[in-house]
């Protein structure tokens, strides 16, 4: 680990409402996307336009016409101050811009100024003001310093959606010529390449042989992990981190053995090899849609009948919410399956129909909690009963452990915290927002690691998964506690014909590049 | 930031990768690790020269696991694994390493 150049927050007992410091995280910026080629192959001008202010407001007038929901969030805040409390950026950063009601009022203030009777006329008198300079600058410093988790519109009494309102600031700014690297580098990494990591396919076809090999080296099976199989019943769309990184690649190799015990036939696509779709973070309609259509095009082209996605957060909320409506209709699928599924589902319903020889003492080293993601918490379901998205991974993770305990009530399912690095946040230019963000997680944590004897802590999302490994050390504690859910599943299931007596337990659960 | 090396000056993007993979010669991660206070043993060299073959056949850093493997296979199996990569790279093999051996920073949610 890297030394910080920063303070570390405090971890409590009891969550406590940090006092207020103003302008704490001003500095905070993430890079902007200078070189063109960042910029252009999304549709955006390569730098600042000059009639920058004149095109934003346009462009949020767009906004505005285009998604109701965008007005009504912005007209409806009636300031009660729910929300102050509720957001992790606030409680790990104490800069009152990350308030989420301040945060919306970035984009309110200028809305009202431009957009209503009493701004344009009496600015003042209600908090209206002029795009200047000095308020996008603060667009950009603070609308990267939200992940997009909407915790703290489930607290709203009027459901306002921040995340709503940072994406269409994102928006309006990439629309302008002020992007963010990271997001915008990768989104073009996805066209280009077809997937974030930019891994062409000879190098994802060696990385899968080399788990197949891993594999046999471990259990004495052959599993496969096809890539491109045309006719093969199953497409498995998941992010590219499950072939790079650790522990998501231990998740990757579960999800191979359940398909394999299942006796389905599946394969990966080397055109959809990115489950991510940070489409959705950059609030770009247009770019969310080109990458979903990927998936369209690739499930047609090896003549699949289900689509499933792997282990990835917001994912699975542009899979669940958005997937027919961007890239569909999908009646080329089965029906008799959910369009589309996702991993924990199929691996549940093998489970449940008793197809999965399941060790659970393999696990027994364990005491495991488990992360609810964001966006698997608050934006879709698994399964067909309200609550899904909460229990059905509980359930996996209880059929192959043991030992597993919740953490505190107030950060688990709807509350959930986010891990701090969602929402295009997950880079090293925002480590300091990343590892204060990621306070309240790791206080939740730390209080079941002491109390309960907690060891791991499993996640169903890469950009999670990432995060912890890195901010995990700065709070003291180990990277190798993060898991990957089918990590568990695959430590667990005893796979046909496997060498008898092989308990030998590799330790798995390394660290991530 | 442009890095020094050699008598030479080298472009790099904000975070310090090298602009420019085919520029590269050894007295770059020399130059990098200084920077970081850090000395290239040999054991070090290992790691980027695995890094530069692997790139150049594939045009990306391998996979934490491609990486380990090789590096197992290569100096016996108690060096195989991530914990040995971080001893050597603190700042993370794939990305510090990667900087050091001039390949662009691994992207995504890794």
């Amino acid at each position: 680990m890297a030394k910080a150049e920063f303070e570390i927050p405090d971890l409590k007992e009891y969550p406590e409402v940090p006092p207020v410091q103003p302008g704490s995280m001003a500095h905070s910026k993430p890079f902007v996307a200078k070189n063109p080629k960042f910029m252009e192959p999304l549709g955006y001008p390569a730098e600042l336009v000059d009639d920058w202010q004149e095109k934003a407001i346009e462009h949020m007038g767009e906004l505005l016409g285009k998604y109701r929901s965008l007005q009504v969030f912005l007209d409806a805040c009636v300031k009660c101050g729910a929300c102050t409390d509720k957001c992790h950026y606030y409680l790990g950063t104490q800069d009152p811009k990350n308030m989420p009601v301040a945060r919306q009022d970035l984009l309110r203030k200028v809305y009202r100024r431009y957009f209503t009777f009493a701004g344009k006329y009496f600015p003042r008198l209600v908090g209206a003001a002029d795009l200047t300079e000095d308020v996008l600058e603060d667009w950009y410093s603070y609308f990267h310093q939200c992940s997009q988790c909407r915790r703290c519109s489930v607290f709203c009494p009027y459901g306002i959606d921040t995340a709503e309102i940072s994406m269409a600031a994102r928006e309006i700014m990439d629309r302008i010529g002020l992007g963010q690297k990271y997001c915008n580098e990768i989104i073009g990494k996805v066209f280009k390449i077809g997937n974030n990591l930019g891994l062409p396919e000879p190098a994802l076809a060696d990385t899968l042989e080399g788990l197949e090999e891993d594999v046999v080296d471990d259990t004495g099976v052959e599993v496969k992990y096809p890539l491109d199989q045309k006719g093969a019943d199953i497409l498995l769309v998941t992010p590219s981190a499950d072939f790079f990184a650790e522990p998501h690649v231990d998740g990757l190799i579960g999800y191979g053995k359940v398909f394999h015990e299942a006796g389905v036939s599946w394969t990966l696509s080397s055109k959809a090899s990115e489950a991510a779709n940070f489409g959705m973070f950059i609030g770009s309609y247009e770019n969310m849609r080109r990458i979903s259509l990927r998936i369209r095009e690739a499930a047609l082209e090896l003549g699949v009948k289900r689509i499933i996605f792997g282990e990835c957060g917001h994912a699975w909320r542009v899979a669940y919410s958005f997937l027919n409506t961007l890239a569909g209709p999908f009646d080329f699928l089965d029906s008799n399956y959910p369009v589309p599924q996702h991993i924990l589902e199929f691996t549940w319903g093998e489970i449940q129909k008793g197809t999965l020889k399941i060790d659970k003492s393999a696990n027994d080293h364990m005491v495991v909690t488990f992360h609810d993601s964001c966006n698997v918490a608050r934006a879709t379901r698994m399964g067909d009963e309200p609550g899904g998205q909460f229990i059905v991974p509980r359930n996996v993770i209880k059929a192959v452990c043991n030992n597993f305990v919740d953490m505190d009530p107030d950060t688990i399912h709807e509350k959930t915290f986010c891990c701090g690095g969602g929402g295009g946040l997950l880079t090293d230019d925002l480590m300091e927002l990343r590892v204060k963000g990621a306070k309240p997680r790791m206080e939740a944590l730390r209080n079941v690691i002491e109390e309960r004897g907690v060891t791991n802590m499993a996640a169903i999302c890469a950009i999670c998964k990432s995060q912890f490994t890195k901010v995990l050390p700065y709070y003291g504690m180990g990277m190798d506690m993060i898991v990957s859910v089918h990590q568990l599943v695959s430590e667990a299931i005893v796979l046909t014909g496997q060498d008898a007596g092989d308990d030998e337990q590799e330790d798995s659960t390394e660290d991530v590049a | 930031m442009p890095i020094e090396a050699n008598g030479k000056v080298f472009e790099t993007d904000e975070e310090g990768y090298l602009a420019n993979i085919n520029e590269w010669e050894p007295a770059v991660a020399e130059a990098m690790s200084k920077e970081d206070d850090l000395d290239l043993t040999d054991e070090h060299w290992d790691i980027i020269n695995f890094l530069r073959e692997y790139y150049e056949e594939y045009q990306i850093a391998p996979a934490v696991r491609v990486l380990t493997k090789a590096v197992g296979k290569k100096l016996g199996k108690d060096k195989g694994n991530s914990k040995y990569l971080y001893g050597l790279f603190p700042y993370g093999p794939g990305k510090q390493a990667c900087r050091y051996a001039g390949l662009p920073k691994p992207t995504g949610c890794v």
